[in-house]
């Protein structure tokens, strides 16, 4: 936990930093007429984060803090699998969105979470696995009419389109 | 201002069969969410909000607040049945509901709760009606001067109020409003902070993006590494003669319905505190009223009544400042102002002038959705108890999802997902080590009206700070803002020069 906090301050104040130095590509000074210049705001408070991270760093450094003097790790080893799988899933599942579409990547989603990780049924997986997408057909294309992005499924809508949208 | 006509023809908008059905549904789902354990009302509204694009302003926003409002009644049930808070505000509830529940008494403690929120979100409404009109007159007059120094009031409470680490919760504040940053400038209209010449950062940082993640996503996480392991549910005989039973144990409450009330609401004004010290406050208060306090924590109904009166006050409470001032009181509420800006209304006074409908509206709604809220929960308490047993792995993926497609809906930019995801991993990371996360979803809400009146001000003053000081309304405010600022710097030295005291008199004693 110690070293986790400390190397959070170090990451925070680093990029700080990079937020100070990109906010100088605008004015960061006085524009006479139009008031302080449009990088101003961005890069006195990225300055302002830069200092706090470094009194985040200081104040874990001297053990005022309880994560610094905690000795528990910030992960313990069943804890990181879960949430790495977990976290693994999602990015799968949002970057399976540009190629199968929301409406793949759903129920893809669902089977993996549903039966690796929560070890349910293939009746009950399926399930959710067939009605999540449709629900959200329904709603969200039908009653919102935002188009969700499909990937190569596209095709496969067209016929749908012409039923509901038309 | 006549407050009746405005409140009547608030009603007939609260009560046309849409937002009547809204009410209803709202509070159903806002029951359902609070009662989850880890989710409370903020992450319902976050990730519910965008699904409002469908309704007019007005019944979006009611049907949220619905949801608001139902949460808080929600949040008592697993802490009674559970033995875990529903949602952070409902800890308190834990602390006499919970014993109840294993002495057999669940369902009194059920009812018990039910009702003082219902007594709590009623005294609240009322104060709020009757605040909020003339409050709103008053800050018609203000120009931007005030609404900076309002803003830097609001976060000037979490840092000298809000109990998180100070440099924590400042690098939080600030995070918040240098992300609020990103995108177009305001002024001279030229491309500002676009990291990596990604073309998904010309539009901002949406705010929903980062409510979403560190509310959906991020919370999911940190549920699924704190829940892990089984718990166990108690259960609840619900017969009408024992919830008449149950009511007529409530009568002994009245007073501490009351306390409790007043509590939350005023300390609900505040950004910083809110339901959850609210309500913590209140149960501290109906402790050292009573004649006798050891009942307490064993089971007591008044520390069952006092905690949810209060923290159903308090969300009435945070959003007096939301409409009035448009400066949020919750985050709850923050994301509520954040969603007025996407349905196109602008927030703060002028809403009492040009908005009526909107404004009565929800102030109607209130009452409509406490009455509810009330009565969808003595109902359906079997089925909530049923809810808490639905394991959170077929859960949890049903939120991930709403998350991804809610987070595409707004901005309808893959871009913006990735980001939410981001933004959800980051600030669990950020969270388990005790960086607070509602002053980053305030900052980023208020952060493009703290920059504009903020280069507005100065560009009048030329240049010249002293202007916030200077003015009659936002002197006082920025002199209270200092002090709040401060504030932890006085305690330091306090506790300093204690404990010099303590170590002087040390080598005699």
């Amino acid at each position: 936990m110690r070293r986790a906090e400390l190397l959070m301050a170090v990451v925070l104040a680093i990029f700080s930093g990079y937020l100070m130095w990109k906010s100088t590509e605008l004015p960061i000074g006085w524009v006479p007429d139009r008031g302080p210049g449009g990088g101003a705001f961005p890069f006195w408070l990225s300055t302002g984060m830069l200092l706090s991270s470094l009194w985040i760093f200081v104040r874990a450094v001297r053990g005022v803090t309880p994560q610094s003097q905690s000795t528990e790790p910030y992960f313990d080893s069943q804890s990181a699998v879960l949430v790495a799988l977990v976290v693994g899933a999602l990015t799968a599942m949002i970057g399976a969105i540009y190629w199968v579409g929301v409406y793949g990547a759903i129920p893809l989603f669902f089977v993996f979470y549903m039966k690796i990780i929560g070890r349910h049924s293939w009746l009950q997986t399926a399930a959710f696995a067939i009605l999540a997408p449709i629900v959200t057909f329904f709603f969200f294309e039908i009653l919102l009419n935002i188009t969700l992005p499909k990937g190569m499924t596209e095709p496969l809508f067209y016929p749908l389109y012409d039923i509901f949208l038309s | 201002m006549d407050i009746i006509p405005h409140l009547l023809d608030g009603f007939l908008v609260a009560l046309q069969p849409t937002n009547l059905f809204l009410v209803i549904i709202g509070c159903a789902v806002g029951l359902f969410i609070g009662a989850m354990p880890g989710l409370g009302s903020v992450n319902g509204v976050a990730i519910l909000l965008p699904v409002t694009f469908i309704v007019p302003p007005t019944s979006a926003i009611i049907f949220l607040a619905a949801i608001y409002y139902g949460a808080m009644y929600g949040g008592a049930i697993s802490s009674i049945m559970l033995g875990i808070p529903g949602a952070s505000t409902a800890v308190a509830t834990t602390f006499d509901g919970r014993p109840m529940a294993t002495q057999g008494r669940a369902d009194v403690a059920l009812v018990a709760a039910a009702t003082a929120s219902f007594v709590g979100g009623t005294i609240s409404v009322i104060l709020f009606t009757a605040f909020a009109p003339p409050l709103a007159h008053v800050a018609l007059a203000f120009g931007s001067e005030e609404e900076f120094a309002l803003m830097m009031l609001a976060f000037s409470t979490f840092v000298g109020l809000g109990g998180d680490d100070i440099p924590k919760t400042i690098f939080s504040i600030l995070i918040g409003l240098v992300l609020s940053a990103v995108g177009l400038d305001i002024i001279s209209g030229a491309p500002r902070l676009i990291f990596g010449d990604l073309p998904g950062f010309y539009h901002g940082i949406n705010f929903l993006v980062l409510a979403i993640g560190i509310y959906g996503i991020g919370e999911i996480l940190w549920t699924i590494e704190s829940s892990r392991g089984e718990v166990e549910v108690s259960q609840a005989v619900v017969t009408f003669r024992r919830v008449l039973s149950a009511l007529k144990e409530m009568g002994g409450c009245v007073k501490t319905m009351i306390m409790g009330s007043l509590v939350g609401y005023f300390v609900g004004l505040l950004p910083a505190a809110g339901a959850t010290p609210g309500s913590i406050m209140a149960y501290g208060f109906a402790k050292t009223m009573s004649r006798n306090p050891d009942s307490f924590g064993k089971g007591n109904i008044q520390g069952v009544a006092a905690p949810e009166s209060a923290n159903n006050a308090a969300s009435t409470g945070s959003m007096l400042p939301m409409l009035t001032l448009g400066i949020p009181g919750s985050p709850t509420t923050a994301i509520l102002l954040g969603g007025m800006v996407i349905w196109g209304l602008e927030p703060g006074p002028r809403l009492f002038v040009d908005q009526t409908e909107f404004v009565w509206g929800l102030i109607a709604s209130l009452y409509v959705a406490n009455l509810f809220s009330l009565v969808l929960n003595v109902a359906f308490i079997p089925v909530f108890v049923w809810v808490l047993k639905l394991p959170f792995t077929i859960l949890a993926p049903v939120i991930f999802v709403l998350c991804v497609v809610g987070g595409y809906a707004p901005t309808q930019d893959m871009h913006d997902v990735w980001l939410m995801l981001l933004f959800g991993v980051v600030g669990y990371l950020l969270r388990k080590l005790d960086y607070p996360m509602a002053p980053m979803v305030l900052a980023i809400v208020l952060g493009p009206l703290a920059e504009s009146s903020l280069r507005q001000s100065l560009l009048l003053s030329r240049g010249s700070l002293t202007v916030f000081f200077e003015r009659p309304i936002s002197g006082p405010i920025m002199g209270i803002a200092v002090l709040l600022f401060l504030l932890p710097v006085f305690k330091a030295v306090q506790r300093r020069r204690a404990a010099s005291k303590e170590s002087e008199a040390g080598p005699h004693g």
